[in-house]
């Protein structure tokens, strides 16, 4: 009887199999692995800006509040980017001829808002709301990062839905006393209220903060 | 016949295929040419509308220091002497508010400074609300109080705490 199939058929089938195994490997890294990485995500690349504002130089340097720019954190859903009137506030009389801000005073010439660039974006079917992060407990720089630290801003987590989830599962230890919302520097101390303490303080139950529809309405 | 019903149904399915990263919602800020907005003649912008001052309380003197804190500090600096961070690099200095005139100044100036600015400095009545105007008022009053009290302003008991 005569072979059905040939010696080099052995072959064939030895590359078809490490074909299918590499198409695997190969869907599984880009599409769910490199979605995954930080350098997918963005995080610590900084975007170019219209001006090359320097969080770094107004918040460690100056000593201004995060809510003198941006000024709705507390009551809105959005943290409010500054009108160009807010730059000028000091701008109108300190560096008033430096080419770096040559922007900032075309916009306020021409009454056009400056098109700054979206650091820190989220899906359009994600709502996200500030002022309830704020109201119990959350830091900016939990999301944000070290923004104090920033030359220029950079997005400094991954915003990922696990991100979202790690800590609505258990906010507890994320939560800081009200004192230290704003600051960046600060860490969890021995003297810190314990994570229930502040979860008790905030009036966080426990409960349905990982419901679909807490982000997704 | 069933081919057809099932390629029928496989487009259907697909036709539901959709990069649902890209549902259009009212985004304030997805478009960076709206800028924030102008208010019409005639009318007042949100949280504009006067309000009367509110009775003086601690919890208003707290939120007061909080405010001054974030939008008065970096000119008028924490101690009100009008030396903040910012005027040490060059903005012109604002009046300390320990001086006679402003210690005698009704607190509808600081209200109306407050509201529609003064010299060099610009207006806040866009990032502080009319209610905060007041509170803040209060703590500069405790401020001009704290740099201007005597002994003989102290009562029996006070003297006996600090003694």
């Amino acid at each position: 009887m005569a072979a059905i199939f040939r010696p080099s058929a052995n072959l064939a089938a030895k590359f078809f199999l490490l074909g299918m195994g590499g198409l695997l490997a190969g869907g599984v890294f880009w599409w769910w692995v490199y979605p995954r990485t930080d350098y997918a995500r963005g995080v610590g690349w900084v975007i170019d800006q219209p001006v090359p504002f320097s969080h770094e130089h107004h918040v460690a340097g100056l000593g201004i509040d995060c809510r003198f720019c941006h000024t709705s954190v507390e009551v809105s859903a959005n943290a409010g980017m500054p009108p160009t009137y807010t730059c000028m506030t000091c701008h109108s009389q300190i560096w008033t001829n430096a080419a770096l801000l040559a922007p900032v005073r075309d916009s306020l010439a021409h009454d056009a808002p400056i098109a700054w660039k979206v650091v820190n974006d989220l899906p359009n079917y994600v709502y996200f709301n500030h002022s309830i992060h704020i109201a119990k407990g959350v830091g900016c720089e939990s999301c944000h990062g070290s923004v104090d630290r920033m030359a220029l801003t950079f997005k400094a987590a991954s915003l990922t839905m696990q991100f979202c989830l790690n800590c609505h599962r258990n906010p507890g230890p994320n939560l800081r006393p009200r004192a230290a919302i704003y600051d960046t520097e600060w860490r969890r101390g021995p003297d810190t209220p314990s994570p229930d303490a502040l979860m008790k303080q905030y009036g966080i139950v426990n409960r349905d903060l990982t419901d679909c529809s807490i982000c997704h309405r | 016949m069933i081919r057809v019903g099932a390629l029928l149904l496989l487009a259907i399915a697909l036709a539901a295929c959709d990069d649902m990263t890209t549902q259009p919602k009212k985004n304030a800020y997805a478009d960076a040419s709206v800028g924030p907005g102008k208010v019409p003649a005639g009318t007042v912008a949100f949280q504009e509308r006067p309000v009367a001052p509110p009775p003086v309380s601690l919890a208003l003197i707290e939120r007061g220091q909080e405010r001054f804190r974030i939008y008065c500090t970096p000119c008028h600096s924490e101690l009100g002497d009008g030396n903040g961070m910012v005027v040490q690099r060059g903005f012109p200095a604002p009046p300390s508010y320990h001086i006679d005139r402003l210690r005698q100044a009704p607190p509808g100036h600081f209200y109306d400074v407050i509201t529609n600015g003064h010299g060099a400095m610009y207006s806040f009545a866009q990032r502080v609300a009319p209610a905060d105007r007041w509170a803040i008022i209060a703590y500069i009053r405790a401020l001009q109080r704290s740099q201007d009290a005597s002994a003989a302003d102290l009562t029996p008991a006070e003297k006996a705490a600090l003694q």
